[in-house]
């Protein structure tokens, strides 16, 4: 009588990117409006009311104008908003047990923390295009292909984040992580000279070990004539590592049996 | 006769929490096709059996193979999946996008609109998670299981929360696919559930299996009534068991110091019995439901009961 299903097919796991996932993830970042307006919507403003009084247009900073000074560190800021957003967003899907819906899958761990920093990186792509295409016909101006050099950079450097995000969003229980991440990636940004030269004085040497602080130097530095300070990439390692390793380490604690 | 594999095979299961013997040596086969109810007060430790089932816990002590597999194996193969109590759904995800992302989690996997259809959330397939009801929610994350095709089910509670009509429903769907021969488990703490809806069931408190046999064998130990009586200091010499025995509707006659417990179906004769031909003073009728079941099973025949004492 009770037929017994013996099982025929035994699904094997797929390995690899999903790219199904990554489109959902792609489609879900961007049907988020909070995510949206801070990533998409507010560097391209910042710049337009904050980067575009004439004299800037004018004023060169060795390659380029002001203008596209404060546009390149505009688009480092959407990038690394989109970064850690993207990474933060674990802590929401923790918090909603969809990483522990993930395990009764075959989906990798791995893959899945894959997916969201490819997500997050191209949302900071997306962040970086928008800043430009806004910024260069509202008058950034110089040597493109020097723009475009720290364009790029902005965005890869923007990864350093992607894991800012993850480590956070493993650490913080909360489920709106981004309403305590969107002041403080603020408070980096203003503190680490990203908004603003940073001239010699106390906040000169306090931004040296501010997060953001490498990388606005490095990402800037094709159109300046400024030399990169050995600090700036001693910045960028010893943070990029200290992300990194934290997110790794929550990570490995969130998927390990208890 | 063939030996088959078990669909489940827990032996020696311990876990605890801390100083909370959460799982105390629970030993279990459950063979395929078998639709079984863990049944157990909250805190009995069914939850976190599944969870060890499931490869979500590691056991302290004991072994666990389902479908011959380590659980981890058995997952990431799709033989078996699971409900879950809650959570576990992305909300800003529309019913529809949520079954093909979690399909394109799998090897292989069954049609969306096939587990949609089986799951009776066919008609929703573009409302955002967040806002169906927790009914729907539940169906939804019983249609994400059915998408391996896994020859094991576990539901962990799944109607906890839920309306009538929405309890309903769920158990209308599951009921379907049991139909087709598919192993089940699921744990509920409402007798009922496990009365309607499971071949077998197993009785689990306090991280023991107190009591295990059919849905029939384990509603005889929570129906009728029970008639208490006091014999003082002369239990020995005014107390006839066999006479009460002998009543009709007596299903079990135990004492207890020095009172006398009936368990009965016809709890006016034994009170009339107990009042007219002996010196009980007294006299208690009370009905025996599910929580008494679990008191009896766990604190008088702890030892005895243990593991499967009906089956």
């Amino acid at each position: 009588m009770s037929a017994v299903t013996v099982p025929i097919t035994a699904a094997a796991p797929r390995r690899g990117l999903n790219l199904t996932y990554l489109k959902v993830e792609l489609r879900r970042l961007l049907r988020n409006r909070r995510t949206v307006i801070f990533t998409l919507v507010m560097p391209p403003v910042f710049f337009l009311l904050f980067g575009t009084v004439d004299s800037y247009k004018t004023d060169s900073v060795g390659h380029a104008n002001v203008t596209a000074w404060i546009m390149i560190s505009m688009a480092l800021y959407g990038a690394i908003l989109a970064t850690t957003s993207g990474g933060a967003s674990v802590s929401i899907e923790r918090a909603q047990g969809w990483t522990r819906q993930l395990r009764l899958t075959p989906l990798s761990p791995v893959t899945y923390v894959a997916t969201k920093v490819i997500s997050a990186m191209v949302l900071g792509l997306g962040a970086v295009v928008v800043t430009a295409a806004v910024g260069i016909p509202a008058g950034a101006d110089g040597d493109m292909a020097r723009i475009v050099e720290a364009l790029v950079l902005a965005w890869v450097g923007s990864a350093v984040f992607a894991a800012f995000g993850l480590f956070m969003g493993y650490l913080l229980p909360a489920e709106n992580v981004m309403q305590i991440l969107g002041p403080v990636m603020a408070l980096l940004s203003f503190a680490g000279g990203l908004f603003m030269p940073l001239g010699d004085g106390v906040f000169a040497t306090i931004a040296k070990f501010v997060p953001t602080y490498g990388l606005a130097q490095i990402v800037r530095a094709p159109v300046t004539d400024d030399a990169v300070s050995v600090w700036a990439f001693v910045n960028v390692i010893a943070w990029g590592a200290v992300f990194v390793a934290g997110a790794a380490w929550r990570f490995r604690r969130d998927t390990a049996r208890v | 006769m063939k030996t088959e594999t078990l669909a489940l095979d827990l032996r020696g299961l311990h876990k605890s929490f801390g100083t909370v013997r959460a799982v105390d040596g629970i030993d279990l086969a459950v063979r395929p096709g078998e639709v079984v109810a863990f049944l157990g007060p909250n805190g009995a430790g069914k939850t976190t059996t599944i969870d060890m089932l499931l490869g979500l816990a590691d056991p302290d002590a004991g072994s666990v193979e389902v479908l011959g597999l380590e659980p981890g194996a058995a997952i990431a193969a799709g033989r078996v999946s699971a409900v879950m109590q809650s959570g576990g759904l992305l909300k800003d995800l529309t019913v529809l996008e949520t079954v093909e992302l979690t399909a394109s989690f799998f090897g292989s996997a069954r049609p969306a609109a096939e587990v949609m259809q089986r799951a009776g959330i066919a008609d929703i397939a573009d409302r955002r998670v967040g806002k169906c009801s927790g009914g729907q929610q539940q169906r939804l994350r019983f249609a994400l299981a059915l998408l391996p095709d896994p020859d094991l089910i576990v539901l962990d509670e799944p109607t906890t929360g839920m309306d009538v009509e929405g309890r309903r429903d769920f158990w209308n769907a599951l009921r379907a696919d049991a139909a087709r021969g598919r192993t089940i488990l699921f744990a509920t703490h409402y007798l009922e559930e496990a009365d309607a809806y499971a071949d077998r069931i197993v009785m689990i408190s306090h991280g023991q299996v107190v009591a295990d046999g059919s849905a029939a064998q384990v509603k005889s130990l929570t129906s009728g009534r029970i008639v208490s009586a006091s014999f003082g200091g002369q239990l020995d010499g005014g107390l006839d068991e066999a006479a009460l025995r002998a009543l009709p509707g007596v299903v079990d006659v135990e004492v207890r110091r020095e009172r006398v417990l009936v368990r009965t179906t016809d709890s006016d004769a034994v009170a009339r019995h107990l009042l007219t031909a002996t010196h009980a003073t007294d006299v208690e009728i009370a009905a025996r439901g599910l929580e008494d079941a679990f008191l009896a099973l766990t604190t008088d025949h702890q030892n005895a009961a243990t593991q499967g004492s009906l089956a």
